[in-house]
């Protein structure tokens, strides 16, 4: 979600970063000639005016707010902009059997896609050190809020984009529910959702690999 | 049916001058005649008129390449048949596939890219609007990061071609306008660091791309090997991310939000992260490492005679250019540098080319790619000690070949090196 209301007002610092970029495609049409390619002595000078770039090319069109709340459905780790409505575990369980438990059966382990629940391996993150442990979102999903997100974008399969976001707030708490990570009366909503502690949450790292003899 | 009763009409007014009839009778095949008769080898092709001009080229029937798949699938991949093609250039229909909702039927002129978030004037792109501005072409290649997972197993099935283990490769010329030019445009706010890139498929699939790539080169793109893109790659545009993996290349691209920090979808998360042996999962781990396959000889192929072949294949880095492809015939025991093929392009495949004098005995062929960082290309041994033998994605370990007596060649995971 748009977080320009939030924050302090963008300065504008494009331009400033972007005059070497504009002097570069410059110079490059001048040496590569996309002007008039005329021969010394005639008329017709080669000039480099027309291959400046102009501080905007004024071409698009502006984006008006209900035109961006269109498509701005996506909902990070910060709850920024997420939609109101909640949902509990017991209506969540009712969306599930309805419109989930074809693809990810009755327990959310069963499949045939993707397992949603489990939390085994209980110790450590074993992932990297052996093959064929299934990922789940109790074990693996670092972020509580990528349930709501991915669900509003992609699910059910069959009929993206079709549940409320009651729904899939409350698809969310069973999930969540059925992995052990919140207790069976707990909401979900735009605050209460972000606030999940997921279990992997801190086994993320940032890219370490550089480039360079060392294979990493 | 309107080519019978053409040549009917034509054969009745055939009081005309020889030539000029000739020529007319000629001139009046239907397109399905004409390529007719590119479906037959003649005996002596010098003796009977060949097919004439036409609105749509074809392969020569003798060679039809398709992409390596299983049963077809809204959520999978298809894989170009790498050792079945020439150069670095991968036809446009046999571009490798991943999608994860299937490919969405978009109208162009109904297309916008939405550009907004922490900039000073959210705007909207057409399709129009988009070539409209300053274009640049480059080559390169897109690559799944799961490319290889076959072989990331010291025990994999020898009976697997290149294709099979590798054909989550395709290089393409690729034209578009920079995306930092329509940054330009919209006005980055100060504080900026990341992108939410999302597409308009039934997956509306999201990744978040750090801002300094958007600046540097990354490009939407609307052209491929000269022609519009094809929807199986991003009709009518998408984001490319030179040497980056594929999924973060959202396709179909619809929508990009400039933000401060990630956002954390499924597929920089549950997917498309990589779990290393100490622990962790390795997080937005967006540029492909230098790797390499030998195309030729390789399975299925059966060498019929001993003596000298061409070893050949596809060398690649997402960090730059390929310095050099070395080649083994003996394990791993000695290396030969391989010739490297012009054009040799950043974050491009690269054709290296190797001559063996097979003496019909057992060989075990390998090649490691060196990029210009100084990496080179580990074997698996050295990656699965890095890495970790249950991590995902990334694979790029050396892919040996061994040449039996028999001249059949077989994957040999765990060979030598």
């Amino acid at each position: 979600m748009s977080r320009l209301a939030q924050g302090p007002a963008p300065e504008r610092f494009a331009r400033i970063r972007f005059v070497p970029f504009g002097l570069l495609a410059a110079a490059t049409l001048v040496f590569y000639g996309c002007g008039p390619n005329t021969p010394d002595g005639e008329s017709g000078a080669v000039t480099s005016g027309s291959a400046e770039w102009p501080s905007t090319f004024a071409i698009g069109h502006d984006a008006t707010p209900a035109q961006i709340e269109a498509l701005d459905i996506d909902f990070g780790p910060d709850g920024a902009g997420a939609p109101p409505g909640s949902g509990s575990v017991a209506e969540g369980k009712v969306v599930y059997d309805t419109k989930c438990v074809g693809c990810h059966g009755t327990t959310g382990q069963e499949g045939p896609n993707d397992r949603l629940v489990g939390r085994e391996p209980s110790e450590g993150f074993p992932f990297g050190e052996r093959r064929g442990i299934r990922r789940t979102i109790g074990n693996y999903w670092p972020y509580a809020t990528t349930i709501f997100d991915y669900v509003t974008r992609a699910m059910p399969m069959t009929a993206p984009g079709s549940l409320t976001p009651d729904e899939v707030y409350a698809v969310a708490a069973y999930i969540l529910f059925l992995n052990e990570i919140i207790p069976e009366d707990a909401i979900m909503n735009a605050e209460t959702l972000p606030a999940v502690t997921m279990p992997a949450r801190d086994r993320f790292v940032p890219d370490d690999r550089v480039g360079g003899p060392e294979v990493r | 049916m309107g080519n019978i009763s053409r040549r009917t009409m034509l054969g009745a007014t055939g009081g005309l001058i020889a030539g000029g009839l000739l020529k007319t009778r000629a001139d009046a095949l239907g397109v399905e005649e004409g390529a007719a008769r590119l479906q037959t080898a003649q005996a002596d092709p010098t003796k009977v008129l060949g097919a004439p001009t036409s609105v749509l080229g074809q392969r020569a029937p003798a060679e039809q390449p398709q992409r390596v798949m299983g049963r077809p699938a809204v959520t999978a991949s298809s894989r170009t048949p790498i050792e079945q093609l020439q150069g670095i250039i991968t036809p446009a229909d046999l571009h490798f596939e991943r999608h994860h909702a299937g490919v969405p039927a978009i109208d162009p002129d109904g297309y916008e890219l939405l550009i907004h978030g922490m900039v000073d004037r959210p705007m909207r792109f057409t399709l129009d609007d988009l070539k409209r501005f300053p274009a640049e072409s480059r080559l390169c290649f897109v690559e799944c990061s799961g490319n290889g997972g076959a072989a990331y197993n010291p025990n994999a099935a020898p009976e697997r071609s290149p294709s099979q283990i590798d054909g989550l490769l395709s290089t393409s010329e690729w034209t578009g306008v920079l995306l930092s030019t329509l940054l330009r445009e919209v006005g980055v706010g100060r504080g900026a660091s990341w992108l939410l890139a999302e597409g308009g498929d039934a997956a509306v699939m999201a990744r978040s791309v750090p801002l300094e790539k958007a600046l540097d080169d990354a490009m939407i793109a609307y052209g491929q090997n000269g022609e519009a893109i094809r929807p199986a790659q991003g009709y009518p545009a998408r984001l490319l991310l030179p040497g980056w993996e594929g999924n973060a290349q959202v396709k179909w691209l619809r929508r990009l939000e400039v933000s401060d920090r990630p956002s954390m979808t499924r597929e920089e998360t549950s997917k498309y992260t990589d779990p290393l042996a100490d622990g962790t999962a390795r997080q937005f781990s967006f540029v492909m490492d230098a790797k390499s396959i030998i195309t030729f000889p390789a399975f299925p192929n059966v060498l019929p005679e001993r003596g000298w072949w061409e070893i050949t294949g596809l060398a690649w880095s997402g960090r730059g250019r390929i310095t050099r492809v070395e080649v083994s015939t003996d394990g791993g025991d000695t290396w030969a540098s391989a010739q490297l093929q012009e054009p040799v392009l950043s974050k491009c495949a690269t054709r290296f080319r190797h001559i063996w004098n097979w003496d019909g005995g057992v060989a075990v062929l390998m090649s490691r790619a060196i990029d210009e960082t100084g990496y080179v290309q580990p074997d698996l041994e050295t990656q699965m000690a890095a890495r970790g033998a249950g991590t995902s994605y990334h694979y790029n370990s050396i892919r040996p070949w061994r040449v039996e007596v028999d001249g059949g060649v077989y994957f040999a995971q765990g060979e030598g090196a």
